[in-house]
């Protein structure tokens, strides 16, 4: 593993990203497995005062964010590029009934990515997830990743909307084939 | 008779089996409305919450996003311990979200509820027969995603049980009403999701 993100320690922008989305607020994590954000499901596992929330398929996370939100609870959806292509419809609720939305996207057929299979969705993630309103800001260094994240915690939960930061492939690493 | 109506009845005929009608055993499943927040599905079943509780701020009911009802439930349910939180969707809507149940199951909130009204077709559509005149059986189903208390209710006799099924309990609950596929009850419902949002949040402070 790499030293900066050496979960013993705690250190590394994965630790630093989960106690801001904490200091913020987020009860609710929920996700669909992602080697990208491992670590921020496992300090959420970890965590006695948050749920943490195993997903089948990405759109269910969209719904309980709304449903989180009703609650008056904020939520954070954690997924892969390839999830945001499940979730194009359920964002219907999120812009027909104004709800604040997060998600935190790992990239895949993006910078170096060696699967071919992962580009369709890769390149059309933003996209996407534009044509349905929701704002991207995109994290392409470590240091990069708390002021951005902490504008996207911001445009959501201050102004209402909704928002995706993608975690590019030149922070996180393209997986070697 | 409405076109819609005529073939709702013909529905119907066709499947013998089924005695309750949604119009009766849904308000007999619910009970006080009063003790629930609602989040109902699209189409019938929003008739079904609103003939009950009417254009409540308790109530949050979708006209599309179909799928998304019992996963609002559980943002719901986990948001606000201290209120219990019934879905009341349907067999279209939840078989097009059978993973939920999965997901459900695993946190397993006691303060949700889910209330399926299941009459075999697709009524808004001109209905077609779903998979639950065809096979599917969502108790099993829900059974199997790992929901530990579920139940059928399709006569007047399961109903007492059922009710209570839905307002009790140290885990998630699934029930499957069997119905007659015939015409919810009538309701004007509210189609402004933001709005009926800020109103389900401000009366929840």
């Amino acid at each position: 593993m790499d030293a900066a993100v050496d979960s013993k320690s705690r250190t590394g922008w994965q630790h630093e990203l989960y106690d801001l989305l904490r200091r913020s607020g987020i009860t609710q994590f929920c996700y669909v497995p992602d080697a990208g954000h491992s670590i921020l499901i496992d300090r959420s596992l970890a965590d006695p005062d948050v749920h943490s929330i195993a997903l089948t398929t990405e759109e269910e996370g969209v719904a309980l964010i709304a449903g989180a939100d009703l609650g008056g609870a904020r939520a954070v959806l954690l997924m892969q590029s390839s999830g945001v292509g499940n979730c194009i419809n359920m964002l219907s609720l999120i812009k027909g009934g104004r709800f604040p939305f997060l998600t935190l996207v790992s990239m895949r057929g993006d910078f170096g990515e060696g699967n071919p299979w992962q580009f369709p969705m890769g390149q059309a993630t933003q996209p996407v997830l534009e044509a349905m309103d929701v704002i991207c800001l995109r994290a392409e260094r470590p240091e990069d990743v708390i002021p951005t994240v902490s504008a996207a915690l911001t445009m959501a939960f201050k102004s209402g909307k909704a928002v995706a930061v993608l975690l590019t492939q030149r922070l996180i690493g393209a997986k070697p084939f | 008779m409405s076109p819609r109506k005529s073939i709702s009845a013909l529905a119907a005929a066709a499947a013998p089996g089924l005695v309750l009608e949604r119009s009766e055993a849904v308000p007999a499943l619910i009970g006080r409305h009063e003790d629930f927040l609602f989040i109902s599905g699209l189409g019938g079943t929003a008739c079904d919450v609103g003939a009950v509780a009417g254009d409540g701020a308790h109530v949050y009911s979708l006209g599309g996003a179909m799928g998304a009802a019992c996963m609002m439930g559980l943002g719901l349910a986990l948001a606000r311990p201290d209120k219990r939180v019934l879905v009341v969707t349907g067999d279209g809507e939840l078989l097009m979200s059978l993973g939920a149940l999965a997901a459900i199951a695993v946190v397993n909130p006691p303060n949700l509820a889910i209330l399926c009204v299941d009459n075999g077709h697709y009524g808004e559509t001109g209905w077609q027969k779903s998979h639950t005149s065809l096979g599917a059986d969502l108790e099993k189903i829900a059974s199997g995603a790992g929901i530990k208390r579920t139940r059928t209710v399709a006569t007047e006799a399961d109903i007492a049980d059922g009710a209570r099924l839905l307002r009790e309990g140290n885990g998630t609950s699934f029930v499957n009403l069997r119905v007659k596929p015939t015409e919810p009850a009538e309701f004007k419902r509210n189609f402004d999701a933001s709005f009926c949002r800020d109103r389900f949040r401000a009366a929840l402070q």
